[in-house]
């Protein structure tokens, strides 16, 4: 068998076996970015010499038996918004250009703790700032399926890589749809914890009331086999939360007997793509037959999530990205006059246009005079979509749906409208708004051999039945080949 | 457009965010901030009289932890990335004279 056929999980087996080697595995890798990347360009940074001498160090540790988790062995991209330490890390902007952390993110160290080697870091929106990885300062990711059309993004270079084989499983990070969204676009599995599952210690934040790591993988049971080993309580991080139930693993079962799921009526109105609603409602149809038990409802308020998110998490974003001032690390303009100017234009020489305008829009919502019309108005109708999604799973296991409205755009096609970009994450958003777990994966193509993504919803810490039913349809439509 | 963004909202917002732009920077600016506070206002549609603002969705308290010192000096690594550096400090412009 091909390397590069396995998934993530049959690999740390296959190693285990001594069918294949950690280092046989990175090299197999190592060749497939080589043949790929000048079409793809997944990636910001690769460390090949560091990634070989980690892979061999893992095999070792295999063979005496010091490491036997599931996904020792296996080859990792990380995307380039959380610390990896010694390795360059710019959330592809300018303005970090040269930062080499000193530490790693807790979601990071927990890979490599089960002994899970580092590849690189992948490309991704300026900041996560975008949905196309089109604003990275480092060149755009094309979409494997089609390079003519973009990955989807923030987290791009990792679904592209995923579904490319340029590794076999990738972290992204999702703030507003940022894992489940390019997952659609690049036919790959990805999902998006409940809010404080993942510890965002050493991931540079975005909009940190909503931000969550995930992971996106070949299948669901390497999703669930991520999940468990990212999933950690971490006094580093105060917003995260003790759990006891993170043996996701034991939820990969093929049955959907008496789930109660939720279609929103409101998710198939206008805007929706004609073929990727038809994919949608199949796979709902295969789920009922196996004893699902389906139908529609009203969800309320949907179109109000994307002001309520660009407001909320732009003004996040202009607090958090203040950090960035040419002081503590990262680019430093070099011709400036005294202490404010140097802040000025180093920040408006390192940012790129689309992570000024949220910074400039998130000012705007929190300054006086209009933080009330702004800020806390939105504050107060998050509270509203958050009631109505509790209403919806006190009546649902699961709410159902499309991840996008269509499948990836071309090249070049978004960034000319922000507000129409913006509206592409109209499915995704108010996940984020209500802490909730969703998971995307593949249900079909479109006419033009695109992939579709079914999108589920769970209630917070439900991440079990979003696995369970997921790996049921996944079981029934058999394998979606991560690449033509 | 019903938002129309002035000269001197965009010279505050660009204090406030610390950005200098060029003129043609400011007019794009302002055109995409009008159009955005235009979209946004969409939420005034809601009637949210009584609605508490949530700002978190878990009931979360303060997380306190003892005072106590866990890392060592890391003074050097926390220097390590610094654009500028003198005597185991950060070095900027001089802010007076």
């Amino acid at each position: 068998m091909d390397i590069l056929e396995y998934s993530a999980v049959e690999l740390s087996a296959a190693i285990k076996d001594g069918k294949v080697t950690a280092s046989e595995a990175m090299e197999a890798v190592l060749a497939r970015i080589d043949e790929k990347e000048k079409d793809i360009n997944a990636y910001v940074t690769i460390d090949r010499e560091q990634a070989l001498k980690a892979a061999a160090a893992v095999q070792g540790k295999i063979e005496r038996g010091e490491l036997t988790g599931s996904l020792a062995g296996v080859p990792v991209a990380i995307k380039d918004n959380m610390c990896t330490e010694g390795m360059l890390t710019t959330c592809s902007s300018k303005i970090l250009e040269n930062f080499v952390p000193t530490f790693s993110a807790e979601a990071v160290i927990n890979l490599e703790k089960e002994g899970a080697v580092i590849i690189g870091k992948t490309n991704m929106d300026e900041f996560a700032m975008g949905s196309t990885t089109e604003t990275s300062a480092y060149g755009v990711t094309r979409n494997p399926w089609n390079t003519a059309h973009v990955p989807g993004g923030s987290s791009g270079g990792s679904a592209a890589a995923v579904a490319a084989g340029e590794c076999f499983f990738a972290l992204g990070s999702d703030t507003g749809g940022s894992i489940r969204q390019p997952a659609s676009f690049c036919g790959v599995v990805g999902l998006k914890p409940t809010y404080g599952t993942v510890s965002r210690y050493g991931l540079i934040a975005y909009g940190s009331s909503l931000d969550q790591i995930g992971p996106l993988t070949k299948n669901v049971s390497d999703c669930a086999a991520v999940l468990e080993l990212i999933a950690s309580h971490d006094t580093k991080d105060s917003t995260s939360v003790k759990r006891e139930d993170t043996d996701f693993t034991s939820a990969l079962a093929a049955d959907v007997k008496g789930m109660k799921i939720g279609i929103p009526k409101d998710y198939f109105g206008e805007g929706l793509d004609a073929e990727v609603r038809d994919a949608v409602l199949a796979a709902a149809k295969v789920l009922e037959e196996k004893g699902a038990v389906v139908e529609e409802f009203d969800l309320s308020l949907v179109e109000y999530a994307i002001p309520t998110y660009y407001t909320i998490a732009a003004a996040e974003a202009s607090s958090n990205l203040e950090r960035f001032d040419g002081v503590k690390y990262g680019y430093r303009t070099m011709e400036y006059d005294g202490l404010h100017n140097m802040y000025k234009k180093t920040r408006s020489e390192g940012f790129g246009a689309e992570v000024k305008r949220r910074i400039m829009l998130g000012s705007f919502v929190l300054s006086s005079g209009y933080y009330d019309a702004y800020y806390l108005k939105a504050l107060k109708v998050k509270a509203m979509i958050n009631k109505a999604f509790d209403e919806a799973f006190a009546k649902y296991d699961l709410i159902l749906g499309p991840v996008a409205p269509t499948t990836a755009p071309r090249l070049g096609e978004s960034l000319s409208d922000p507000l129409k970009m913006y509206l592409g994450d109209i499915y995704t958003i108010s996940v984020n708004l209500a802490g909730l777990p969703g998971i995307s994966l593949p249900c079909g193509k479109d006419s033009k051999g695109l992939p579709i993504g079914l999108q589920l919803i769970a209630d917070r810490f439900q991440e079990k039945k979003l696995i369970q039913t997921a790996y049921t349809y996944e079981k029934i439509r058999g394998d979606f080949k991560t690449e033509e | 457009m019903a938002n129309v963004i002035s000269d001197e909202t965009i010279e505050y917002v660009g204090i406030l965010a610390k950005l200098e732009l060029s003129d043609e920077e400011k007019e794009q600016a302002k055109k995409d901030m009008g159009s955005m506070l235009d979209y946004i206002d969409k939420l005034a549609e809601l009637d949210t009289t009584g609605i508490e603002p949530m700002s978190h969705v878990f009931p979360v308290q303060n997380v306190f932890r003892e005072d106590v010192v866990t890392n060592g000096d890391e003074s050097e690594k926390t220097l390590k990335n610094a654009p500028g550096g003198k005597d185991n400090m950060f070095m900027v412009p001089k802010t007076f004279e």
